[in-house]
């Protein structure tokens, strides 16, 4: 079962992985969740927007899905990334793998989020006092891609 | 005749504008683009980070040309998830 979504609306985190788990026989469910952090002080943020490039980004995201699906053996994989204005505690992203072994449903989960934040066609904005700015992908983003070389 | 072009991320604080419509009188490379834009943004399109999309899909650097009804998106290094 692949359920890979671009969510231009809120979603509800809990009622996605009830259902994402009730529809397979998996023996085990990884799953991560992506928020709006709201940070502190002068950073304080109070807007979040994700941006992204339609003719791409969903296409992109399901040929990251299938990939995840030809490396590990998985029951399910569900993706659902956010796209427009969020806010402090909102959900962004969720990934979840089921799979028999949990091993799989680790690795496979990890190696979406990963290629999410890099690869996925997705600009994050945050808006603070000082106004909106663009948030500049971290050089750890990209070295966290470098575990996944032997991944086809 | 005119060629659009679009600007992800913050590509789109340097140009001023999420988009831009030039008049076209025949398909142009990059280079011949680049001459018409506002130096401190062809410089930022020239990046060697920045990819092209024309038409929705991935261009290879260098090797498209793009004229009238086209659409040319310059996509910046990524910050999702």
């Amino acid at each position: 079962m692949r359920d890979v979504r671009l969510a231009h609306a809120a979603f509800e985190p809990a009622h996605e992985l009830q259902r994402f788990g009730d529809g397979q026989d998996a023996g085990g469910i990884v799953s991560f969740l992506g928020k709006v952090r709201a940070e502190g002080g002068d950073n304080s943020v109070t807007a979040l927007e994700l941006r992204h490039y339609a003719p791409l980004t969903l296409s992109g995201m399901d040929q990251l899905a299938m990939r995840a699906e030809r490396h590990w053996r998985l029951t399910g994989l569900l993706v659902i990334h956010r796209e427009g204005i969020m806010h402090p505690g909102d959900p962004i992203v969720l990934v979840a793998c089921g799979a028999r072994h949990r091993r799989d449903a680790f690795e496979a989960c990890d190696f979406v989020m990963d290629h999410l934040k890099s690869e996925s066609w997705f600009w994050k904005r945050e808006q603070t006092a000082q106004g909106w700015h663009w948030v500049e992908p971290r050089e750890q983003d990209r070295d966290d891609l470098s575990r996944w070389a032997d991944v086809g | 005749m005119s060629l659009t072009l679009l600007f992800l991320g913050r590509l789109e604080d340097v140009a001023g504008a999420p988009a831009l419509s030039l008049d076209v009188e025949r398909p142009l490379g990059f280079a011949e683009i680049a001459e018409r834009l506002e130096p401190r943004l062809a410089v930022a399109l020239s990046s060697g980070n920045v990819r092209v999309a024309l038409n929705g899909s991935l261009a290879g650097t260098g090797d498209w040309i793009a004229g009238d009804g086209d659409e040319l998106a310059f996509l910046p290094p990524v910050s999702g998830g």
